[in-house]
């Protein structure tokens, strides 16, 4: 029995994290945060080198074929350094075509996807809402004509993998006819969204669609409640650190327990979520039974705990925090995020409910 | 990350359940005993074939196994499963037994380990005066050396168990000249002696679980001190981290909100049963959620445990976590009661690590878990514990001018 990270998932941390020190620090974050397009090829480039493009893609394909539980950590440790770009959406269209596509379909795409030649993005929520597949309602077909929101990089992604009526799954590559992308005013600069719109759109259904797309969503609820449980470690470091120097009365803040108690609140909302996370990282690949319910769970759990956090870091902060300025409305934001994307936390606990 | 426990450990499974099938329930003219005696019986046997009292030397009357929290772990599944005695529980085997390991005299290890790890002995804790609670340090119950032996004056309070107990492990100002910490002596007390007045104080629940202890010229002899004179706090510190590391039981809590599915499906709302109510489901999900996490956080500590590894800032915060959580329960379980959340709870305790049945039982357990989260260390004490020690934040003023 071994319920922790392996040397290798260790290093990989480590790897990722160092490299973000470097490549992606907080005044790297904020210019990209700032800038038109929230896209930067040189932060990206060096992801895909350190292979994070298809670190989920099994090895036949040429990704490395690692479990769910890595390509977690990685999102966490992303997550923690408010990483700006387009992991997310190219790592869930990967493991959309690695679980639904053809052999062919795997070869034509996922090679592409591992090295980040070409990058990928997924369309899962429509006009009218509604994230889950029972509830996609985008015609499918060889051609599909329709909208869908909240498209992650859609304006730099080369291939996007579509959820359709009935829980199907479709790729559109960049160019097609009918296309239209268009930028949407998303509240998290890190990670763009658009608009999308199809008109008689070219599009090849996944071979198995239905049956990879509730590990789609699993997976990436899983990603999500990770991203979150990076960003509000994250949060509650920033603060402590913060009261550890600012002085008011001629002392650290720190030393007040009214801030004192706050944070330690703070750190016992997050902390003990790290092992739910593991969990329902590590079930995906080994306890298939109870994979859903654990996503479920870890999403709604960890993306209320960002939230929280983020609001208290900001408090924690003073006036400071609520400016422009200071670097917490950037993870105060991702909270915002991954609280939405794939649906509310009140969605998945009523899934998770039905299992009692 | 592998969650089986592997066939080396299920063997060891295997020969668990083989020795409770043989040995319990007890049979004949045991079968007859007291539960506390048959308690007894049966514990010297489970001590004799390694399974309790494991970290304790065979010298002192435990079992002396090497140390192995997974096989620690799967004697109390499969004891708990068998409804057999585990090991004694209370505040003697949790604290004064690592203490006496850790900083007593040979012969008082000889004198008191084994009986209090039988089950045989069993102890109260004087520490709480009441105008010392979290600043414990600031006690004024006196202890003066005449002749031979101590002579004890003072008061403590919210001393569980006193009633029943045969001894007291006490914290006592026998250098009044010292400065605050270093005054403190670590004493052992026999209670069955004049001089000792316990009286019981009645909690909210209309149940007594903790008392007054009054000491008036209470003797206990020259060598029934623990570490030095003046000693007492540092010896006092190593039991209070066994105190709060023991509290924070993820079962518990597990089994807990599993009753509170129960009580969930049989209450009703508006004609049907309130958990098919969206709103209640919501907060059911959301205690799911925290008792999950905590749940998994356990299996993280034992794993790290496991390796020798610091498992780091969470080791601070199960009790507060599992007290957070605790109180969410009982506020939805009080909901759920409806109009049944006005009864009395009718004189039923607190019960520990098991999920109350009956309007009564979660009425206490609304009650009690506020409790909970003052014994061993308030709620705010805690949140101390985990700003200065796990976060590292700067020390109160007033605590650091008191030292």
């Amino acid at each position: 029995m071994d319920f922790g990270l392996t040397e290798e998932q260790q290093l990989l941390q480590q790897t990722v994290a160092g490299f973000l020190e470097n490549e992606c620090p907080p005044v790297r974050v904020r210019e990209i945060f700032e800038s038109e397009d929230g896209f930067d090829e040189t932060l990206w480039k060096g992801m895909l080198e350190l292979g994070l493009g298809g670190l989920a893609i099994p090895e036949e394909y040429g990704g490395a074929g690692l479990e769910i539980l890595d390509l977690a950590l990685v999102a966490e440790t992303l997550g923690a350094a408010a990483t700006p770009g387009p992991f997310l959406g190219h790592a869930l269209a990967g493991l959309a075509i690695a679980a639904g596509g053809s052999d062919a379909q795997k070869q034509r795409w996922l090679p592409a996807l591992a090295t980040g030649d070409r990058l990928g993005s997924v369309a899962l929520v429509g006009e009218d809402g509604g994230w889950l597949p029972e509830e996609w309602s985008l015609a499918p077909g060889a051609a599909l004509t329709g909208k869908q929101r909240f498209v992650p990089f859609a304006h730099q992604a080369d291939l996007i993998v579509v959820g359709t009526a009935g829980g199907g799954l479709s790729v559109v590559e960049r160019g097609a006819p009918g296309l239209e992308v268009s930028a949407y005013p998303g509240v998290d600069r890190t990670r763009r969204v658009c608009e999308v719109g199809f008109s008689s759109t070219p599009a090849e259904a996944l071979e198995s669609g239905a049956g990879a797309a509730d590990r789609l969503r699993d997976a990436g609820l899983v990603l999500l409640a990770a991203d979150a449980l990076g960003g509000a470690s994250r949060c509650v470091e920033m603060s402590v650190e913060y009261a550890k120097t600012r002085e008011q009365f001629g002392v650290k803040i720190g030393s007040f327990q009214a801030l004192k108690h706050q944070l330690a609140d703070m750190a016992v909302e997050v902390e003990p979520c790290r092992g739910l996370v593991w969990y329902a990282a590590h079930a995906m690949d080994h306890v298939p039974e109870e994979a859903a319910h654990a996503a479920a769970v870890a999403k709604a759990h960890l993306t209320d705990r960002f939230m929280q956090v983020g609001r208290d870091t900001v408090e924690a902060h003073g006036g400071i925090g609520f400016t422009w300025e200071s670097d917490v409305q950037v993870w105060f934001k991702r909270a915002m995020f991954d609280r939405a994307f794939l649906g509310q936390p009140a969605v998945h606990r009523e899934r998770a409910a039905a299992d009692w | 990350m592998d969650l089986s426990y592997g066939a080396e450990y299920e063997q060891y499974r295997g020969e668990v359940a083989a020795f409770l099938k043989a040995n319990w329930p007890l049979e004949g003219d045991e079968a007859g005993l007291s539960h506390a005696e048959q308690a007894l019986v049966f514990r010297k046997r489970a001590i004799e074939a390694g399974f309790l009292a494991r970290s304790i030397p065979k010298a002192y009357g435990g079992s002396e196994q090497p140390a192995d929290a997974l096989r620690g772990q799967i004697i109390r599944e499969e004891f708990g499963k068998a409804h057999a005695p585990g090991d004694a529980r209370g505040i003697g085997t949790m604290m004064l037994v690592p203490t006496l390991l850790d900083r007593g005299e040979e012969w008082q290890k000889q004198k008191w380990v084994g009986p209090t790890v039988l089950g045989e002995t069993t102890w109260c804790q004087g520490y709480s005066e009441p105008g010392s609670g979290s600043d414990l340090a600031s006690l004024k119950t006196r202890g003066e050396l005449v002749g031979d032996g101590w002579v004890i004056n003072g008061q403590k309070i919210w001393t569980s168990g006193a009633h029943r107990a045969d001894y007291m492990f006490c914290l006592v100002r026998t250098e009044p000249e010292a400065q605050k910490h270093a005054g403190i002596s670590y004493l052992l007390i026999d209670m069955k002696q004049p001089g000792i007045d316990v009286r019981p104080l009645k909690m909210m629940t209309g149940t007594s679980e903790f008392n007054e202890v009054f000491l008036n010229d209470v003797k206990t002899p020259k060598d029934w001190i623990v570490g030095k004179r003046g000693e007492g706090w540092l010896v006092s510190r190593t039991t209070l981290k066994h105190e709060r590391n023991s509290i924070g039981d993820a079962s518990a809590t597990e089994a807990l909100f599993k009753g509170l599915l129960d009580l969930a499906r049989r209450s009703k709302r508006g004609g049907q049963p309130a958990i098919e109510d969206p709103a209640v489901r919501q907060r059911l999900g959301e205690i799911e959620g925290y008792m999950l996490s905590h749940k998994y956080s356990g299996y993280r500590q034992l794993s790290a445990q496991l390796k020798g590894e610091n498992p780091g800032l969470i080791a601070t915060m199960n009790k507060l976590n599992s007290t957070n959580i605790a109180h969410r329960i009982a506020k939805l379980a009080l909901d759920l009661l409806g109009d049944d959340g006005m009864l009395d709870p009718q004189g039923q305790g607190a019960l520990m690590g098991m999920a109350p049945k009956g309007a009564p039982g979660w009425l206490s357990q609304y009650m009690s878990s506020l409790g909970v989260a003052i014994a061993g260390g308030t709620a705010n004490i805690q949140r101390n514990v985990i700003g200065e020690r796990g976060l590292g934040l700067p020390r109160d003023m007033a605590v650091q001018r008191s030292k």
